[in-house]
């Protein structure tokens, strides 16, 4: 059943609604029901949750007597965003997921997150997926939180990813949804896959398994589930970050999630006014590229590609 | 003065970006002022501009203190300001959210580090910002609760007022936040205006920052010392926000004076043109920072009221 989760009045003739669609088991519910919700488009430039949205529930439905818990699909928190293929806030030009937890007494981003985590709040466990950007293409992976790594590391495991990265504890990313709804101890993984603007449909195949995975171990599907595959996992200190020294256009010489030696070959950053190579990309370590640039110009600094020791 | 290369930004598709800093004076790191970090900010440009100016005058005329100097930072993001863009030309990431910076990160981490590497050594950082929502204020001196953070200090620019608030996660990240971790006393100095120039606040502001570097024994410079300024802690003002969206059609100003009851706006259909709600001040008064577009979306925050007595 759709629900509408919050709605505001936009100053024409329109409503800018957050919807989330639910589906229960076919004998109803009683309350002790465990619950997954699924939340993506909180970046307007990420779209590969819409087709995880989608192909999770095709799949449910083909087998809906197998539903033994509730699964609240929310494909767009960011609404405005999707439509308007902006990334940020339109009106506003903030990024949603640095408002967190919001305020009910604030600015209309700030009331809608605020909403956003009062619906979400008690869920068994909330799946949000990125996308990364329009620059970078990421295999799909997930983000923890060092603090959080003792109670989300079991249910990552299960979601059929390549990689699972623990990461720092940064008080910037504190504004984030899954940080303030992991500290109400809402357990909250966040997905990264893919590239901005795109659906990479191999990608939110193999996320859907793991979350049918997941809710078999959640008790929310009877039903079969894929066996996740094993992930790597790693922390921060294992993973080598490459930048452009010098800005052009990138054109890369490996391929994504390949492994690379010291030394190997990245790409080249160009110069198309003189015909020149201004910057020749060599790996600073051995390892798998699991974050390679895909918009291929870049200025000092643009993140080229990261690498798992 | 010294007009100075404080970082530099190579690009293949458009001449080089530089930040420059212009100094005046020699002697100790006294007052640094950095005007936009975002690309619309061209008030605080402006306002840099013309402390540029009068400092030329002042140094010219043995005006700035002996062992003391001063640096004037007018713009960090000169790129996003020529296309008209709020935030970095690119990639759309915040400057005055990379702070420190780091030379080995994104191209914003770079600019960050670079210009933070100059100004981290001064003893006061003075920062013209604006606000994430459209809008005006009363002018003020504007400082987050670090621990670090002088108040007393911040009355000596004789605005009428002086906002402390909490800091929130992504301030940490901010050019004013990171000045007072590494012991600047840093200040943000809103104005009333953010994308366009307005004069008269801006000599107001002007007039603060000189009134400021006079008191703290940095230039020599007879003025109006302003106001005796007042305390507002952020939890102490009043959101009045809309119930509906529509056209804004606002009755009261910043600085205006407000009596509970009082009609402050109407919110009117955008078709029809019936007035479609009364925006109502729920206490007394006075107008610390109204919204200013023509179309409000509803829960928007419209005005944020200082509460007074008001009983004459």
């Amino acid at each position: 059943m759709v629900e509408t989760v919050v709605s505001v009045g936009l100053p024409i003739d329109e409503k800018l609604m957050i919807q989330k669609n639910r589906l229960i088991p076919k004998s109803g519910i009683n309350g002790g029901e465990k619950r997954i919700s699924i939340v993506t488009g909180t970046h307007g430039d990420e779209l590969e949750g819409q087709y995880v949205c989608y192909e999770l529930q095709r799949r449910i439905k083909e087998n809906y007597n197998c539903l033994t818990g509730i699964v609240d699909v929310y494909p767009a928190i960011n609404p405005l965003g999707i439509d308007s293929i902006t990334r940020g806030i339109p009106g506003f030009d903030l990024d949603m997921n640095r408002i967190f937890p919001g305020s009910e007494n604030g600015s209309m981003p700030e009331y809608i997150a605020s909403k956003i985590i009062d619906d979400l709040s008690g869920s068994t466990t909330v799946i949000d997926i990125h996308a990364s950007n329009i620059f970078l293409e990421e295999i799909p992976q997930i983000r923890i939180n060092e603090l959080s790594r003792d109670s989300l590391l079991p249910l990552a495991k299960l979601l059929n990813v390549d990689y699972i990265w623990i990461h720092a504890s940064a008080t910037v990313l504190e504004s984030t949804l899954a940080y303030s709804l992991n500290v109400i101890d809402t357990p909250t993984l966040v997905v990264e896959m893919g590239v901005g603007m795109r659906i990479t449909k191999k990608y939110g195949d193999q996320l859907v398994d793991g979350i049918f995975a997941l809710m078999k171990e959640l008790g929310i599907w009877s039903g079969d589930a894929p066996e996740p595959k094993n992930p790597i996992i790693s922390e921060d200190g294992e993973v080598s970050f490459i930048n452009a020294g010098k800005s052009g256009v990138f054109l890369p010489a490996v391929k994504h999630w390949k492994n690379v030696k010291t030394g190997d070959h990245i790409g080249d950053i160009l110069n198309p006014l003189t015909g020149e190579i201004n910057e020749r990309i060599l790996a600073p370590a051995n390892g798998i590229v699991f974050t390679l640039r895909e918009y291929p110009i870049v200025s000092e600094g643009s993140l080229i590609a990261r690498i798992l020791a | 003065m010294e007009e100075r290369i404080l970082f530099e930004l190579n690009s293949v598709y458009r001449d080089n970006m530089r930040i420059k800093g212009y100094s005046f004076g020699e002697g100790d790191n006294s007052a640094c002022i950095v005007g936009a970090t975002r690309g619309n900010e061209v008030q605080q440009l402006y306002i840099c501009s013309q402390l540029i100016s009068i400092f030329k005058q002042l140094e010219h005329n043995g005006k700035i203190k002996y062992g003391k100097s001063v640096m004037v930072v007018p713009t960090i993001n000169s790129y996003s300001m020529n296309i008209g863009k709020r935030f970095w030309s690119t990639d759309n990431t915040d400057i005055n959210r990379m702070f420190p910076g780091y030379y080995l990160g994104e191209t914003t981490q770079r600019i960050a580090a670079g210009v933070f590497e100059n100004v981290n050594s001064y003893e006061y950082g003075i920062q013209f910002t604006s606000f994430y929502m459209q809008g005006d204020f009363i002018p003020h001196v504007r400082m987050m609760k670090t621990g670090f953070e002088s108040i007393e200090l911040a009355k000596d620019f004789g605005l009428p007022y002086v906002f402390r608030r909490d800091a929130k996660p992504y301030d940490t990240t901010t050019l004013n936040y990171n000045w007072q971790i590494w012991e600047t006393k840093a200040f943000s100095i809103y104005t009333n205006a953010t994308d366009s120039i307005d004069i008269t606040s801006a000599r107001e502001a002007i007039n603060a920052v000189l009134s400021f570097l006079n008191k703290r024994g940095i230039i020599d410079y007879k003025c109006h010392e302003g106001y005796i300024s007042q305390l507002i802690e952020g939890n102490a003002l009043v959101n009045v926000k809309s119930a509906t969206a529509g056209v804004f059609i606002r009755y009261a100003n910043v600085d205006s004076r407000v009596k509970k009851g009082n009609v402050l706006a109407e919110i009117m259909d955008p078709y029809t043109g019936e007035a479609t709600d009364k925006i109502i001040a729920p206490l007394n008064g006075i107008v610390f920072f109204h919204a200013n577009q023509p179309v409000i979306y509803s829960q928007t925050p419209l005005f944020r009221i200082i509460p007074t007595d008001d009983l004459i």
